[in-house]
Order: structure tokens, then C-alpha cells, then sequence
């Protein structure tokens, strides 16, 4: 089934005349770092045009320094990190000035330590996460106040133990993977209650195996994924029933197109793939390479770039 | 997490793309780029081609003018989460001067089409923000809740606008009718947290209405997932073991063979209080916890199984005779 999903996510890459290929064209960096990092994943990384790529991200970056999702688009914190996992993928980050990227980054952490998306001043914990992890990933998270953006994520941890979009917004798995990871790259896990979180977390889990973002939300293989290496880095991935999620996840499979969608039934797409087989392989696949748990790339890309990381 | 931001627009009876317009003869569009492979492109939306190689070529050479503020209308209706495109449409709009009431009308109209994508109620925010009249707000995010009571947007919006402008006053009487609409949404529950946060704080006397409150949903609901972490959160400073009453509560609900997961969680939570701070006759609370745990892990809660185990040897461990090592496993 591997190699199914490998030739879907080879293929879905090659379709440039497709609409859906066509209306993505917003998220192309992100798109394109799911798709690798699947096929990394899978030891199939060498299928994809290295070449193309590097030169498309190469294409993107701003003289700011912040990189847009696609060529001419306006530079943003998600594509920007999402570049630059794929340039670390590639082992490759000299393809763009990294210097400019830490300049960008750094100037969009404002006063209280949270971080703008982009120059239009949308702030959200999934930026505090993005621009830790860009700078950890480039070697220069000293380039902004760390106190300061732990301080601020703090400040969105709600009274289930989870954390929200921002002060006091409604506590979300994706929120919490964010504001986990941010902690795991900066050293401060203590803050977090654990045992509350992780009974908030371990309860996403439902009949099916499947976990969801949100109480009475239905389950979700992306969300399956945030809740579980939510999980991993707070040390209580054994509190779920891992075989029953395994199950859903295979459930959620296309069997003859290759690819994962979100829930069983559902058409499949890159990002679904990405996280099923992430999924899959923190749940012990050893067919799939080990994946990070907070970068969302393989294990040994990770020990390969000496970014330290904090689990509990 | 899809955005529903691939749906045809269908705002105009009959489409003439911009290609054909004689409005637009002086204009190249710009093909997209993607990078070096030249591709033949065939099934594509030719209407989105259009649009965005009209949409393309607008920002490359800055054109500020009312045909490319409609042209951005046409973009983000076919697809409202292109960040670019509102990026350009603000623009467009500081420069030109424009009305922003009747942008606020176009933005109100956007989003009852496309509730769930961020740039929309990004782009909404500003423009309250530019007009500095939240008066809608309230009433707005009302109306998007009623058609789904947990969209996050709506949520985050409405907050902001809550503490933006101070618009505490009437906010928990919202929530206590959309909590009497359904008790399970934890997005009000959240709400309900937020308001008492920000204005009278959890002092004893709050704390106290609180849990009578929740109490009172949960007596409705046993199995509430969201009214008990309000409660559990509520009472997170204080010994739930010495709340007046909460054990009692609990203790009758069990005896009226209710068997929530979080009833009986909340149970053992009070439990290893007492043990914690040893209070009442060590074994037999001991003994009770043990035991409830065994029943969430083999019968009441077995997909967490490996939690209420957990749970169950950490205690034995702790305020045990002698330390168990292996988990307690009754009756399996
Ligand atoms: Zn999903």
C-alpha cells in the first residue's frame, strides 16, 4: 500500500494541468513539503525533480526575505517555515539567504512575544510555532526573545490544560500541537500540566480510533495526527489505544488510487497522506521512516541538523 | 480543515472573461509560473485561468483602479482563501477611497458564503477595525453561529470585538441561551470562561454560582464531556474533595447507575485528593479509587484503558502497603 501512496503523491505533482493542481496554487509551498516529506517518508524522496523544486522556493523568497506560497505571491510565516523544511529536507538551505529569512522572521514577533503571520498583523500560537521552528531549523532561534514568545503562548493555555488561537480562544489540537512544539523547540515543557493536557488529549479519541480536534467534532486523520504527536512530546502516546487508531487510519486508505483521506470514504489529498503515514509511523510502522514529532520530517533529517528538542 | 474555496462564483448571469473584455484590450495577462516545466494545460477552469491571469497581471504593475477592485471580487469568489488577493483588495480600497460600508455589506455577504476560511474574517476585522464601528459584530457572528455553533472564525472574531471594544455586558446571557440550546457545545462553555475571566474573575463567590450551574447541565447530561472540564477547570485551585457538596453530587449520580467516564474520573480525581492530603481511612479510599479505575479501564472507558491502568498503578504505587509493580488487572 506504501508504494500506492507514493505514486499518488508522484503523480499528484506531475498533474500541473489539473484544477485542482490550478486552485491550490495559494498553498503550493506547503503543498510541496507535504508531498516530500511523505515521500521522504517513505524512502521514495529521490522520485521527485530536486532540481525544480529548489529552483521554484529559490523563486519565492522576497526581498524581505520572507517567502510566498507560490511565485509572486506575498511573503508569509506558513510558507516561509514550509520552504524551509523543504530546504532542510534537501539539505539544501543555501538556495536561499537565510539571513533574510531570520530578518523576516524576527520582525514579525511583536511587543507581548507573539508573532504576526505577515505584515497584516493576524496573530495566532500557530505563528509562535512557525517562526520557533523556522529559526531552530536555520540555527538562530537567539535572533528573537524567546522568553517573551513562551510567555505569550502561556498566556493561550486555557483551563482544560489545552491551548487556543489566542488568549482565551477554545482550546483546539492544532493549536495544542502548535504550542507543544513551540515549547519542545524552546526548552520549556515544564510549563505545561500534563496530566490535564494529556487526558483532554487521549480523550479525542473515539469508537472508531479515530481522534478529532474538538469535543463532539468527528474524527479526522490531520487531527489524529496533531493529537498524537501532541501526545509523543508530552510522553503519554501510550494512553491512547494505538491499535484502534491504526485501524482508522488504514480505514481512511483509497485502495486502489493509493493516497489517505480524511476519514474513511472521503476523496484523499496530499495533506491527509502526509499526516496518515506521519500517524502510521509514530505508531510504530517499520516499513515508514521514524518521523519527528514536532517538525513533521523524518527522524534522521532532524538528528541531521543538531536542533535539540525537549520531550517529556 | 477544507476550505470550500473551489466553488463557482455565480455572481454574474452570463460571464465574459476578461480576455473578451474590451475594458481590459489593454492589459497581458500573466499566465501562473511554475517554475521551469512547461506544461499543456487542458481540464483547468477556464474561467479561473481568466480571472487569475487577469489578477496577475493587475499586481505586477500596481494598477490602482475600480476595474481591478471588481477583478479581485471575481478572484476571491473563486477562491476566497487566495491571502494575495486580499492583500491587493485592501489596497485597492485605502487608495480609492472607497465607502467601507459598502465593504462591510460585501464582506458580510462573503462570509455567509465561505464561514470557515480565515482571510474573510481577516479581512473583515480590518475593516471594523478602519471604520472603528463593532456595532454589527455581535449580531453578525450571532448569525454565522446559529447555522454552526463551534466555527472557530466566528469564535475568535467575536472575542476580539468583545475585548476590543468592551462589549462584555450582555455576553453571558448569550451563552446561557446557547448553552439551553445545546448543552454540549464547548465552544460556549469556553465563552462562558473568557467573559468571567476578563470581567469579575473567579473569586470564591463566582466559583460557587459556577458550579451550581454546571452541576445543573450535568444532572441534564451526565455524559457532558464539556460542562465537567468547565467544571474541573473551575475548580482547578481548589480541593474538589472539600467543595460543599461535589462528592455528594457525584456519589448520587453513581448511585442512580449513571456510569460517565467523566463522572467517574472526577470521582477518582477527588479520591486521590483525599489520599494526597490524608483525609478519611487511607484503604478503603484507596480501595474505592482502585476500583473505579478498574471499571473505567475494563468496562466504562476501555479505548482508554491504558489511562485508567495508568492511573490505577500510579496510586497503588504511591499510597499502597507495599508498591505493586505490576498494574492491577481484576478480573481479566
Ligand atoms: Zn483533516
Amino acid at each position: 500500500m506504501l508504494q500506492k501512496h507514493a505514486d499518488y503523491i508522484a503523480a499528484y505533482g506531475n498533474k500541473k494541468d489539473d484544477y485542482e493542481y490550478c486552485v491550490t496554487e495559494y498553498l503550493r509551498m506547503s503543498g510541496m513539503y507535504w508531498g516530500l516529506t511523505v515521500m521522504d517518508l517513505m524512502s521514495q524522496l529521490d522520485r521527485m525533480n530536486k532540481d525544480e523544486v529548489l529552483a521554484f522556493v529559490k523563486q519565492c523568497q522576497h526581498e524581505c526575505g520572507g517567502l510566498g506560497a507560490s511565485i509572486g505571491h506575498d511573503p508569509h510565516l506558513l510558507y516561509t517555515l514550509s520552504a524551509v523544511q523543504i530546504l532542510t529536507l534537501y539539505d539544501a538551505l543555501d538556495t536561499i539567504n537565510t539571513e533574510k529569512v531570520v530578518e523576516y522572521v524576527s520582525g514579525l514577533q511583536q511587543e507581548d512575544g507573539s508573532f504576526f503571520g505577515d505584515k497584516w498583523g493576524e496573530v495566532d500560537t500557530r505563528f509562535s510555532f512557525c517562526a520557533t521552528a523556522c529559526l531552530a531549523l536555520l540555527g538562530k532561534l537567539d535572533a528573537i526573545d524567546v522568553d517573551k514568545a513562551v510567555e505569550f503562548v502561556l498566556t493561550c493555555m486555557n483551563f482544560d490544560g489545552g491551548f487556543g488561537c489566542r488568549p482565551g480562544s477554545e482550546t483546539h489540537s492544532g493549536q495544542i500541537y502548535c504550542c507543544v512544539g513551540m515549547l519542545s523547540i524552546t526548552g520549556r515543557l515544564h510549563h505545561v500540566n500534563a496530566d490535564l493536557l494529556g487526558w483532554w488529549l487521549c480523550e479525542r479519541q473515539l469508537p472508531s480510533g479515530g481522534l478529532n480536534g474538538r469535543p463532539e467534532k468527528l474524527p479526522d486523520v490531520c487531527y489524529s495526527w496533531w493529537v498524537l504527536a501532541s501526545l509523543k512530546v508530552i510522553g503519554k502516546l501510550h494512553w491512547i489505544d494505538k491499535d484502534k487508531l491504526v485501524q482508522f487510519i488504514l480505514a481512511c486508505q483509497d485502495d486502489e488510487t493509493g493516497g489517505i483521506a480524511d476519514r474513511p470514504g472521503d476523496m484523499v489529498d496530499p495533506f491527509h497522506t502526509l499526516f496518515g503515514v506521519c500517524g502510521l509511523s509514530l505508531l510504530g510502522d517499520d516499513k515508514i521512516k521514524a518521523v519527528n514529532p514536532v517538525f513533521c520530517m523524518p527522524e534522521e533529517v532532524i538528528q541531521r541538523t543538531g536542533v535539540r528538542l525537549q520531550l517529556l | 480543515m477544507s476550505d470550500s474555496s473551489s466553488d463557482e462564483g455565480n455572481s454574474s448571469l452570463e460571464w465574459v472573461p476578461y480576455k473578451d473584455r474590451e475594458t481590459w484590450k489593454d492589459v497581458d495577462p500573466v499566465p501562473q509560473d511554475d517554475g521551469p516545466n512547461p506544461i499543456v494545460q487542458i481540464a483547468y477552469s477556464d474561467k479561473f485561468r481568466d480571472v487569475y491571469d487577469y489578477f496577475r497581471a493587475v499586481v505586477a504593475k500596481k494598477e490602482i483602479s475600480d476595474r481591478a477592485l471588481e477583478l479581485t471580487k471575481d478572484a476571491a469568489e473563486l477562491n476566497s482563501a487566495n491571502y494575495t488577493v486580499w492583500h491587493y483588495r485592501r489596497i485597492l480600497l485605502k487608495e480609492l477611497g472607497k465607502d467601507l460600508r459598502d465593504e462591510m455589506t460585501y464582506i458580510t455577504k462573503t462570509i455567509k458564503r465561505h464561514p470557515k476560511n480565515y482571510q474573510v474574517w481577516h479581512h473583515r476585522r480590518v475593516m471594523v477595525e478602519w471604520l472603528n464601528d463593532p456595532s454589527q459584530e455581535l449580531g453578525f457572528t450571532a448569525v454565522i453561529l446559529k447555522g454552526d455553533a463551534k466555527n472557530y472564525h466566528a469564535w475568535q472574531h467575536r472575542q476580539w470585538v468583545i475585548k476590543e471594544y468592551n462589549l462584555w455586558e450582555k455576553e453571558l446571557e448569550y451563552v446561557d441561551e446557547l448553552l439551553h440550546q445545546d448543552l454540549r457545545n464547548n465552544s460556549a462553555w469556553n465563552q462562558r470562561y473568557f467573559v468571567i475571566n476578563n470581567t469579575t474573575g473567579f473569586k470564591q463567590d463566582v466559583v460557587e454560582r459556577e458550579v451550581k450551574y454546571t452541576q445543573e447541565f450535568i444532572k441534564k447530561a451526565p455524559n457532558n464531556e464539556s460542562a465537567w472540564n468547565y467544571l474541573k477547570g473551575v475548580l482547578l485551585d481548589f480541593d474538589l474533595h472539600k467543595w460543599p457538596g461535589l462528592l455528594e453530587f457525584c456519589m448520587k449520580l453513581y448511585e442512580e447507575r449513571y456510569r460517565s467516564p467523566y463522572l467517574i474520573a472526577c470521582m477518582v480525581d477527588a479520591y486521590e485528593e483525599m489520599l494526597e492530603q490524608k483525609c478519611g481511612e487511607k484503604n478503603s479510599v484507596l480501595s474505592k479509587a482502585l476500583e473505579l479505575c478498574n471499571s473505567l479501564a475494563l468496562e466504562y472507558d476501555t479505548i482508554r484503558s491504558e489511562y485508567w491502568n495508568y492511573v490505577s498503578r500510579v496510586l497503588s504505587n504511591k499510597f499502597g502497603e507495599a508498591p505493586v509493580s505490576k498494574p492491577v488487572d481484576v478480573g481479566s
